[in-house]
């Protein structure tokens, strides 16, 4: 200890009259911070590790509780911000990278918080979503450069063409690659259960995937990241798709880190490596080296499975991403997935996590201008991730050239999740983050795949309304359609980037 | 005939139903009264076992085939044709505790609030759904007409 | 189709409402020799102590026969079961024919042939009337001291009514110990010295010889060694044989200590059944038949035996003994074989005894299997150990946890935990 400075983030405001000393938040709490003194019959809280969970506050029967936050006020230092001093304190300690979880909470612009979406009036009616049919599905793969058709001789259509596999999705919304190691076992069964009712996919990340879960294969995509965890061939074969893990918005360039304590024996079972070590994915893929290698690599996966799954690749957004996108568009990849600035991680060292990598907005244009001006936009399909908080999001994602979104952040938000960016620890109070078996329990499947199919139903209802407010009734039409965004408080090179005009501008 | 179901994989021990079952059974069911005010403290109807992680709350099971109703030598333990819910009548009740002696389920205790009686769940009696069930967070406490043989998956 | 039950106690009530579940319309009659409604026999201890007034005697609410459509001739004694003619004789005079025949006519309590024992002041105490007679003799003769023979169940329920009456009681047992039959040593002593504290002389290993009286009234007893007991009341609670003196030899109803019966409460005369404290029935944990005279067991015969009446096939797989008492406000529970021969082997006890706190836990197990418990002072939960012994588990899995604080259906394994509820429709 000696001169470290330890000092709690939280205040706890406990409400004497509304306090029961009924214990539901010391038992609840997993890092100890309330406790109940038998001798005066009262509960006192030490707020030295509270993580802002909100656990006691959501369970206390009166609603006794409140969490507040109380800094400690270092002098005023707009540079020298107490957050940036303490993790040097912590760093003189340790001599060891910080970790975080979650996404990127620094203020850098949130470019979907500038811009505006388009209702349609007088000269093209808006449509109503409850009278007229709008068609959200969407199809993940490549699709072909052109279609022949033929008629048989009952003088019915025919298709010539050779589609290649797609994904069907009902909506364009899918849960993003979170690894079972990262997440507990309990909140993976939530992801496929809810793909599976609300007709959509969830992704196994590089954890491999349980044998029990095989049986929601149909709504799977198996990742397979650099570290290989879990990769063997039922699993190829178990999945609808097979996506190969480049990057993560969260830590561009750097490989995946789970921490021994949550490698549980189910974990280890599943990743196939021993248990209580960490998994430390390698920053590349060892056998991918270059475009030429990714291409083999596309292929062995295609030909493992037969070419009947789509194939897709997931990079981190960073700064030449067009050009990486468009080749791995021509290695032969059915989809491409872009993790933005924003998404989110189990563990990563903050200090990567906060400076590395570039929002998904000005990716996703980038991607989609270069794709389309080398007339190679159909071979693949854009999946979009990295802070997706809402269908209005997904919406703009869409209208900037996203086939359809991966939402994880969001996903654990509906499960439970308070972003106290604790998952690196393995105490998720919430059940979600954690093995821990007495935290585990925590997430019912049953309640959290209906929160997550909700959570889906919901945003697809507004994204109808959205749409029929556009005047447009298919999802189709809104791909890659920028003239529905408008910019506000951008500069020329933003709106230039993202491809939209100024609001205000016809 | 709807029961209590109880799932121990989903119990997280934070003793809810156990508060919730002795307010539904206090003198005021007001929460903050009946644990600040009231003296003696109500019983809740519900035993909570817990071992490590392992928990689920234990309450009557309304047996169709009841062993504390062949064994009340009184007749205070009597079945309500509504619901058919085992019942006890504490003022017909004495304390003898044979129905303590049979119950093979544990869910039976003495209450020794006044007068010596039988106390145990019965199923909130006017209530459409008992409080155990509506307030346990984690719904490892449902109320069914059978058992579902999926844990309740939907 | 006409039922006939001979009795209007906890087996009869049972085979009544066994009946009325399949056949709620041929004619029951209930005929006894006790003029109340169907009472809760072992009330009349609470009844007698003054804690229950007769108003909470009542075994069923009052329209019980009402609504259960029986006909019931009460304050009337049967004196002989024909079995050829299927007839039953009434001691005043008159027959009751019957299709089928329940017999559930208790128990007799047990009074030793000794000088002395018809003196006024002297009773047993086993019905309602005794405890209104009695109460009646205490008011009236200002009662002051009483005398209690036999140490078991019936005499500690009797000497606790007394001291509820502030009366000075010395009680006598045969045995070396009180509840000899129903506790092992440690427990008789903790219940002995409960007594003792509350000013009980308890005299146990003699026995009363001669009842002296002044006048036609009890004036005081002598027992063995000579000694001189002072009592104004004598009460005898030495024992309750089963009550079949109305069955004759040639009945063709096989009796042995109790009314022998088959797993379905029927006797070897045909469409007779018995049940209660008059039978004999299968004692599980003995592997023989012998009478056991407890309430939950006389329901469950009776119900058993009104299911079979009424042609619903239902068997009653036997049981054992169990008693539930507080002595002076200690709650105690024994279940099964409570004190195992010393030299049979296969036995081992599981105990603990908290002195500070007079808590008293013991299990007996033999090879493995719990079959028998005693708990005085904590009989938290007791009935989960009566369900052990019942369904035969082995609990080698759980031993070490068996009296443990925190001993529950979690300390079970998962696949017993959930078979012993799920049959319920519910699952743990």
């Amino acid at each position: 200890m000696g001169i470290s400075l330890k000092t709690s983030e939280f205040r706890i405001e406990r409400n004497e009259d509304r306090c029961i000393a009924c214990q539901v938040c010391v038992r609840q709490c997993a890092n100890d911070i309330h406790a109940y003194d038998a001798e005066d019959d009262w509960v006192y809280s030490d707020e030295t590790n509270c993580v802002a969970c909100h656990r006691c506050v959501t369970l206390c029967p009166t609603h006794a509780l409140t969490i507040r936050r109380t800094p400690l006020d270092f002098r005023e230092n707009a540079n020298w911000t107490a957050q940036r001093i303490t993790s040097i304190y912590k760093q003189a300690e340790t001599g060891g990278i910080l970790l975080t979880g979650m996404g990127n909470d620094r203020p850098h612009t949130i470019y979907f918080d500038h811009m505006l979406l388009n209702a349609s009036q007088v000269t093209n009616p808006s449509i109503d979503p409850l009278r007229e049919p709008m068609e959200l599905r969407t199809y993940i793969g490549r699709k072909p450069d052109r279609v022949q058709v033929s008629r048989d001789d009952n003088g019915q259509i025919r298709l010539e063409t050779k589609i290649s596999p797609q994904l069907t999705l009902e909506t364009p919304i899918m849960f993003s690659a979170m690894s079972y190691g990262s997440i507990s076992y309990n909140a993976c069964l939530s992801l496929a259960r809810a793909a599976k009712k609300s007709g959509i996919m969830y992704n196994t990340g590089e954890g491999g995937l349980h044998s029990s879960l095989y049986e929601y294969g149909p709504w799977t995509i198996a990742q397979v990241a650099s570290g290989r965890f879990g990769v063997h061939p039922e699993y190829l074969q178990a999945a609808a798709a097979l996506e190969i893990k480049i990057g993560q918005g969260a830590k561009p360039g750097i490989g995946g880190h789970l921490p021994g304590e949550k490698v549980s024996a189910e974990v280890s079972r599943t990743r196939m490596i021993p248990e209580g070590t960490d998994a430390l994915s390698p920053a590349p893929h060892h056998d991918i080296y270059s475009i030429e290698d990714l291409r083999q690599l596309i292929f062995a996966l295609k030909e493992a499975s037969n070419y009947e799954k789509p194939v897709g690749v997931k990079i981190a957004a960073v700064h030449n991403v067009a050009p990486i996108a468009s080749g791995i568009a021509r290695a032969g990849a059915d989809y491409i997935a872009i993790d933005g600035l924003r998404g989110g991680t189990g563990a990563a060292p903050t200090i990567i996590r906060n400076n590395v990598g570039i929002p998904i907005e000005m990716a996703i244009s980038a991607v989609d201008t270069r794709l389309r001006q080398e007339g190679i936009r159909n071979q693949v399909s854009l999946i979009a991730a990295g802070s997706i908080r809402n269908s209005a999001d997904v919406v703009k994602i869409i209208a900037l050239g996203a086939d359809a979104a991966y939402i994880g952040t969001g996903a654990l938000v509906a499960l439970g999740c308070h972003l106290c960016q604790k998952c690196y620890t393995g105490k998720c109070n919430w059940g979600i983050a954690t093995q821990d078996p007495y935290l585990t329990k925590r997430l019912n499947p049953n309640i959290g795949s209906r929160r997550l199919s909700n959570l889906i139903r919901a945003w697809s209802l507004e994204i109808k309304e959205m749409l029929g407010g556009m005047g447009i009734n298919a999802i189709d039409s809104l791909r890659g359609n920028r003239d529905h965004l408008r910019g506000v408080g951008l500069n020329q090179v933003e709106l230039d980037t993202l491809g939209i005009k100024g609001a205000g501008q016809s | 005939m709807k029961r209590i179901h109880v799932n121990e994989e989903y119990c997280i021990g934070c003793r809810l139903c156990e508060i919730h079952c002795l307010v539904q059974h206090s003198q005021s069911r007001k929460i903050i009264k009946a644990f600040k005010e009231e003296a003696p403290r109500a019983m809740a109807r519900l035993v909570v076992e817990e071992e490590g992680p392992l928990s689920f709350a234990m309450q009557c099971r309304h047996c169709e085939e009841a062993a504390c109703l062949e064994a009340c030598m009184t007749g205070a333990m009597h079945r309500d044709e509504e619901t058919g819910a085992v019942l006890c009548d504490e003022e017909k009740c004495v304390g003898c505790w044979m129905c303590i002696m049979v119950c093979p389920y544990g869910a039976i205790q003495r209450s020794l609030i006044g007068r010596s009686a039988a106390s145990k769940c019965d199923l909130c009696y006017g209530n459409e759904t008992p409080v155990c069930v509506a307030n346990c967070p984690n719904e490892a406490l449902i109320f069914v007409d059978e058992t579902p043989s999926d844990n309740g998956a939907q | 189709m006409r039922y006939v039950m001979i009795g209007n106690s906890a087996a009869a009530v049972g085979a009544v409402e066994a009946i009325r579940q399949s056949d709620p319309h041929n004619p029951i009659t209930i005929i006894a020799d006790e003029p109340h409604h169907t009472y809760s026999r072992p009330l009349i201890s609470y009844l007698l102590g003054q804690v229950v007034d007769e108003s909470r005697m009542q075994y069923r609410p009052d329209d019980f026969y009402e609504r259960h459509n029986v006909e019931t001739m009460l304050g009337v004694e049967v004196s002989n079961v024909n079995t050829q003619d299927k007839m039953v004789s009434l001691s005043g005079g008159g027959t009751i024919s019957y299709d089928k025949l329940l017999i559930a006519t208790g128990g007799k309590p047990f009074v030793p042939p000794l000088p002395g024992a018809d003196l006024e002041g002297v009773f047993t105490f086993t019905t309602w009337q005794d405890a209104r007679e009695i109460d009646r003799y205490i008011k009236d003769h200002r009662v002051e001291s009483a005398l209690v023979v036999g140490g078991g169940l019936i005499g500690l329920k009797t000497t606790e009514a007394l001291i509820e009456r502030d009366l000075s009681i010395t009680l006598v047992e045969l045995a070396d110990r009180i509840l000899s039959a129903t506790f092992d040593r440690t427990a008789s002593k903790l219940s002995e010295r409960i007594l003792q504290r509350a000013k009980v002389d308890v005299r146990t290993g003699t026995t009363v010889e001669e009842i002296i009286g002044r006048g036609a009234r009890v004036d005081h007893a002598v027992l063995r060694d000579g000694e001189r007991i002072n009592c104004d009341l004598v009460v005898f609670a030495i024992g309750v044989r089963p009550n079949t003196g109305l069955i004759s030899e040639d009945a063709g109803i096989e009796v042995n200590r109790g009314i022998c019966v088959d797993e379905h409460m029927q006797t070897t005369a045909p469409d007779v059944y018995a049940a209660g404290d008059c039978v004999e029935a299968y004692d599980m944990l003995i592997d023989a038949c012998r009478p056991i005279a407890i309430w939950p067991n006389a329901y469950r015969q009776g119900s058993i035996a009104g299911s079979n009446m009424a042609g619903v096939l239902k068997t009653y797989d036997g049981s054992f003994p169990m008693n539930s008492i507080e002595v002076c406000g200690v709650p105690t529970i024994s279940v099964g074989i409570t004190d195992p021969p010393r030299d049979e082997d296969g036995y081992e006890i599981i105990d603990k005894y908290d002195r500070d706190a007079q808590i008293y836990k013991k299990l007996v197990l033999h090879h493995n299997h719990l079959v028998g418990a005693i708990f005085v002072g904590d009989i938290d939960r007791a009935g989960i150990y009566t369900g052990l012994i019942h369904d035969r588990v082995d609990v080698r899995p759980f031993k070490e946890h068996l009296l443990s604080g925190n001993f529950g259906l979690i300390s079970l394994p998962i696949g017993y935990r959930k078979h012993l509820v799920v049959g319920e429709g519910i699952e743990v």
